[in-house]
């Protein structure tokens, strides 16, 4: 096995040796040489390995939950770059000097928003979602994780992801889809980590003990296995060169257009909803202590949902060449989706039935609630957003940079740190976290945070959208654009402001890790031997 | 026909028939009373699983009755 594991890695190690002689452009020429000295390092690790005698595993009656503590510590990690650079392009856009003439092309607005969206929704979340997915599905099957070192593969196969892709937005390397941005090395290399992603929970949940799979994995599996489709679907490109990152899409025109919203759309009810809804399910009943508010209604939620999301695509295509059937189609189904959308934060609001009390006193608990309040209110706004009409004044505005930034800081953002606040303590044996009046500061910046950033670009966009229709009695615009850009300065301030304290908050919680991680050693939790299923 | 048109005709049709039934199904099998002590179970499945294996073999009556403090709501 050794000297199979040697001879791949001898070949990555030379394949990506010439690529980083060969390599067409930058980009590729970099991620040529970082793959070839990954590959060597690994090598030579192996090599020194050969014959020697294999550490003792870890034996399957406890929990695999090391793979756990490296995903809650990338999760912080992740976010805070995210986070940063979000801030940062924020104040470009008050202040466009920030993109300095010295640090062309690399810095400039186009190729730094691009790393911030792929740093908070697939570092951050995507981080948090296998961390917190590996969790739930181990505590909720009461078996060990399925695949042996699978795990650790599929979290570092997907660290090198992100490095690859945002190293390659940097260096000018995108196919130009908005979420999708990678190349096509970088999107095999995804479908890989995936699948092997989908084959561990799967594997898992296949030698469960408990006779029913709980609803929250059901929510991770669908997420799993619908953004495996979306991702293969979208990325269908054919490389220029294999010596270079270039590629060229299979689909064209506004079929193209078509499968990327069709793709964006459900990252989004996927990934940012349906992953997360799988966190909503298990973490909010355990804070509570209590079981969800009506198990029906998480049912109904969960394939209601599933079978919206998946049409709502088009509601990003009003007005252009897709034909109208296919727009109005979609916009049916999000407003439609309103209603599961209600259910699932009702459900999930309800369970604090007989427990409000925890609202005065856990900060966690506080966090959970305020997430279910943002997802209620972004799935109210989105719907409303997708009507045609409403549509022709918000599309290209900030009111949908408002939109976006409501539902991830509010709710992906907050029920990522409660899970966060919830794992620490329990992953490295501690009581409680370091410090709650932490908690509490970092609760208060991150809300007061998102409330600056979404008033001021629901204000800015409306304003926007207003001032392009606008027309005199003659019949001409009133506004050219430069007009609107220098009208929504102060807006842009106040939502850097609103950035600075959601930024800020995080790091608070940073600390408050690291003081909680510290000198404390890694827990082991046991797996039941037998489970009585009633 | 060309393809699309088959395909188009076999989605309007049979494929929207099909899922319209499953996804009527899946919500008359949410509420079915036969199923009552199955969501029970299922919705407790987060409390369990987190004993260390020889606490829970001294007093597992001691672990019953405490999950079934929860059952006072039934849903």
């Amino acid at each position: 096995m050794d000297y199979v594991k040697l001879i791949l890695l001898g070949l990555v190690t030379v394949i990506a040796a010439i690529g980083a002689s060969w390599a067409r452009d930058l980009a590729y020429q970099v991620h040529a040489v970082l793959i070839m000295f990954i590959a060597a390092g690994m090598f030579i690790w192996v090599l020194r390995n050969v014959d020697e005698k294999p550490k003792a595993a870890e034996p399957d009656s406890i929990y695999f939950d090391g793979v756990i503590r490296a995903g809650v510590i990338a999760t912080a990690f992740w976010g805070i770059a995210g986070f940063l650079v979000g801030t940062f392009i924020a104040f470009q856009l008050a202040f466009p000097a920030l993109n300095f003439d010295w640090a062309q092309p690399f810095t400039n607005f186009g190729r730094l928003r691009p790393l911030h969206t792929s740093a908070v929704i697939f570092a951050f979340g995507g981080n948090a979602l296998i961390a917190t997915s590996f969790y739930v599905v181990q505590r909720t099957s009461g078996v060990r994780l399925w695949g042996g070192k699978a795990g650790w593969f599929v979290f570092w196969g997907y660290q090198l992801f992100i490095v690859l892709a945002a190293t390659g937005y940097l260096l000018g390397s995108t196919q130009s889809k908005e979420y999708a941005e990678p190349e096509w090395y970088i999107d095999i290399w995804l479908t890989i980590v995936w699948l092997t992603y989908l084959a561990v929970y799967l594997g898992t949940i296949f030698k469960r003990r408990e006779k029913h799979i709980y609803v929250a994995n059901w929510f991770f599996l669908s997420f799993i296995i619908t953004v495996a489709m979306l991702h293969v679907v979208n990325n269908l490109s054919i490389p220029i060169s294999f010596w270079g990152s270039k590629s060229v899409q299979v689909f064209s025109g506004v079929q193209d257009a078509m499968t990327q919203w069709w793709y964006g759309h459900n990252a989004v009810g996927f990934f940012l909803t349906a992953g997360f809804l799988g966190m909503m399910y298990y973490f909010v009943p355990k804070q509570a202590e209590r079981p969800v508010y009506s198990y029906k209604l998480s049912i109904i939620h969960f394939w209601a949902l599933i079978f919206l999301y998946i049409w709502a695509g088009p509601h990003h295509l009003h007005y252009t060449a897709l034909p109208d059937w296919a727009t109005t189609l979609g916009m049916v189904f999000s407003i439609v989706l309103w209603m599961p959308s209600w259910g699932g934060m009702i459900n999930g609001l309800m369970t604090l039935q007989g427990a409000w009390d925890k609202l005065r006193t856990d900060p966690i608990m506080r966090m959970f609630v305020l997430s279910l309040g943002f997802y209620g209110m972004s799935t109210f706004e989105g719907p409303m957003m997708s009507i045609r009409a409403v549509n022709s004044l918000s599309h290209y505005t900030d009111w949908t940079i408002g939109h976006v930034h409501s539902g991830a800081l509010g709710w992906n953002g907050m029920i990522t740190f409660g899970a966060l606040y919830f794992l620490t303590p329990r992953l490295w044996g501690r009581e409680k976290m370091y410090s709650m009046s932490a908690i509490n500061w970092h609760f208060w910046l991150a809300t007061l945070g998102i409330v600056l950033y979404a008033a001021s670009m629901w204000v800015s966009g409306i304003m926007e959208g207003l001032m392009w229709r606008e027309v005199d009695d003659q019949g001409f615009l009133v506004n050219s654009f430069a007009d609107t850009v220098s009208a929504k300065f102060p807006m842009y301030v106040v939502r850097g402001l609103g950035g600075v304290m959601f930024l800020s908050g995080a790091l608070i919680m940073c600390w408050n890790m690291f003081m909680t991680i510290r000198g404390a050693k890694p827990a082991a939790a046991s797996v039941p031997h037998a489970t009585p299923a009633q | 026909m060309d393809t699309y048109s088959i395909l188009r005709e076999f989605a309007d049709s049979w494929v929207l028939l099909g899922m319209f039934a499953f996804f009527i199904g899946a919500g008359v099998w949410a509420f079915l009373p036969s199923q009552r002590s199955a969501r029970e179970d299922a919705s407790l499945i987060p409390f369990r699983n987190e004993t260390p294996v020889k606490a829970c073999k001294d007093n597992c009556e001691k672990c019953k009755s405490a999950a079934s403090s929860f059952d006072q709501k039934g849903t």
